[in-house]
């Protein structure tokens, strides 16, 4: 009864993504900076008389285990920070989670999280 | 053609003599003084020109590496713009007829009553006229370059650049003109030996008041009082910019004696460079000290500033002091950055590379230390500084209000998040960082 929630937002909102989570008592979570493209189209730029199309654009993709019964409060507080009504806002994804384990003491399980 | 080279055989020759071993030495003649006074002007003047590439350097190595080519951009542009105003307007308004308060208002002209097609006749200044321009305007360059390090990565770049050209064609040239230009602080004894206050502290006050008037970077101070600092892309780049800047006050302060027609004018250089370097020195030993102490780490960017704010210091008196004293001057200079840097985060007056502390209050107190070594009186001294002070704040102030509400200082939120390389200039600095080429 875990998820594996993955977030890919634009860059910029990790801190207060960080905030938010803090906040319902999340501690923990990876992030990478990646690039990707939805309906939000690329840009068009000039270099020295020639022009070109950049199509992926910088996001940065959150990613965290919580227990099942957190999972939504988690995703609304993604949602809350990261909606800014235009295209580009990114996607959050919900995964099941099969089985986590912490590597130090070998806990398994939500004590894991 | 021939008297001219009858002229530099001539100069050889007595440069030869100064140098054999004879009991009493030969004055340099007019045209040899005229000839070395020159070269100290053009060599002093492209040393301080490379302080360019230096400003440069420090700069884009402080800022976040997706304001890289603006930051570029901004320095090889005002240091263009300024060669171009202070021929068009600045240089005349600074030197030409100063009443007391301002010059004449017109291009400059390389026009030289010392040479005609005869050669040389003494009838102009001792220096060759072109010599002197080129030395005045590489350090109105270095005054402009200093605000564009402080509002970096939130100003326009378009709008920095007008700026610039107000800056080094208008406000700089009159207050140049009261002290250099033989106008009324020069007339009350105001010492500036080559500008702590007529060139570091006027870029100081520009840099203020636009960080001020433009405001912080979005996320540097949060609302709840915190502060979020924003580390610099590339720190071995700020590290060698430092190093061009410090190579660059030789040039800065040495050319400053305006002669080098003598021996005592040499010599005099000589002590120069060396009150200069000692004064960095001891601005980075300060600063590694004082970190460490205050942080428990030795903080590099600190230790930069430091080196600049001990040159800054030492600028308006590097010849009279003792070596002992210069680095007195230098780590008093360096102690005042390192105080001064987390001060302006507390006002929440966002400085992204140190350039107030540095280059405003190390200016300060360099001009104020002119007196420790009796070149001049306080009062004077403090009248000097409060009337640049005042005279760029304001002038500085009104032309970002008016900026601001023709062309806008900022860009839109969203440009400034994702990196202004890309909304200004469409040109990423690093682009294989992050995609395939």
């Amino acid at each position: 009864m875990m998820k594996y929630i993955i977030a890919i937002v634009q860059p910029g909102r990790m801190e207060d993504i960080q905030r938010a989570l803090s906040e319902i008592g999340i501690s923990g979570m990876t992030v990478s900076e990646v690039q990707g493209y939805g309906r939000q189209k690329g840009k068009t730029e000039i270099y020295r008389g020639a022009e070109y199309t950049i199509d992926f654009m910088p996001k940065i993709k959150v990613e965290l285990a919580v227990e099942s019964k957190l999972a939504a409060k988690v995703t609304d507080a993604i949602k809350d920070v990261c909606n800014t009504g235009r295209i580009g806002d990114g996607k959050i994804f919900t995964l099941d989670l099969s089985e986590a384990m912490r590597i130090r003491t070998g806990e398994v399980g939500q004590a894991a999280l | 053609m021939f008297r001219f080279r009858f002229a530099k055989f001539a100069s050889l020759a007595s440069f030869g003599l100064m140098l054999a071993p004879l009991p009493a030495l030969a004055a340099p003649d007019a045209e040899t003084a005229f000839i070395f006074n020159s070269l100290s002007f053009l060599v002093h003047g492209f040393i301080v020109m490379l302080m360019a590439a230096g400003f440069c350097m420090l700069e884009v190595g402080l800022v976040r590496s997706k304001n890289a080519t603006v930051q570029s951009t901004k320095n090889i542009g005002l240091y263009s713009i300024a060669g171009l105003m202070y021929w068009l307007c600045g240089y005349n308004l600074m030197y030409m007829d100063v009443s007391g308060y301002i010059g004449t208002l017109m291009p400059w002209s390389p026009a030289d009553a010392s040479i005609t097609e005869a050669g040389y006749t003494g009838d102009g200044t001792d220096y060759a006229a072109s010599s002197d321009w080129f030395f005045q305007m590489v350090f109105v360059a270095a005054a402009a370059s200093i605000v564009s390090g402080a509002v970096a990565e939130r100003v326009k770049l378009t709008t920095f650049l007008v700026f610039s050209g107000i800056l080094t064609g208008i406000i700089y040239p009159i207050q140049g003109s009261w002290t250099w230009g033989g106008g009324w602080l020069s007339e009350m004894g105001f010492s500036d030996f080559a500008g702590s206050t007529i060139v570091h502290s006027v870029g100081g006050w520009a840099a203020l008041t636009g960080a001020i008037i433009i405001g912080a970077r979005k996320g540097k101070y949060t609302a709840d009082g915190g502060i979020r600092p924003m580390p610099g892309s590339n720190l071995p780049l700020a590290t060698i910019g430092t190093f061009v800047l410090w190579f660059g006050w030789f040039g800065f302060n040495g050319g400053s004696q305006l002669a080098m027609g003598s021996a005592a004018d040499v010599a005099a250089i000589a002590n120069i460079f060396v009150n200069t370097n000692i004064a960095a020195a001891a601005g980075v030993v300060v600063a590694i000290f004082a970190t460490q102490i205050l942080y428990g780490k030795i903080d590099l960017t600190m230790a930069l500033n430091g080196a600049l704010g001990g040159l800054v210091a030492i600028t308006a008196e590097p010849l009279a002091p003792t070596p002992l004293l210069a680095a007195f001057i230098g780590g008093v200079g360096a102690l005042l950055v390192v105080i001064t840097v987390p001060l302006l985060d507390k006002f929440r007056i966002d400085d992204v590379v140190g350039a107030i502390p540095v280059h405003l209050v190390a200016g300060i107190w360099g001009t104020l230390a002119v007196c420790i070594s009796g070149g001049a009186s306080f009062g004077v001294q403090l009248t000097g500084i409060i009337a640049i002070g005042v005279f760029v704040s304001v002038t500085s102030a009104v032309v970002w209000y008016v900026l601001k509400a023709i062309m806008g200082l900022r860009p839109s939120e969203e440009d400034e998040v994702s990196g202004l390389d890309l909304s200004e200039c469409g040109l990423e600095s690093y682009p294989d960082f992050t995609r395939q080429s």
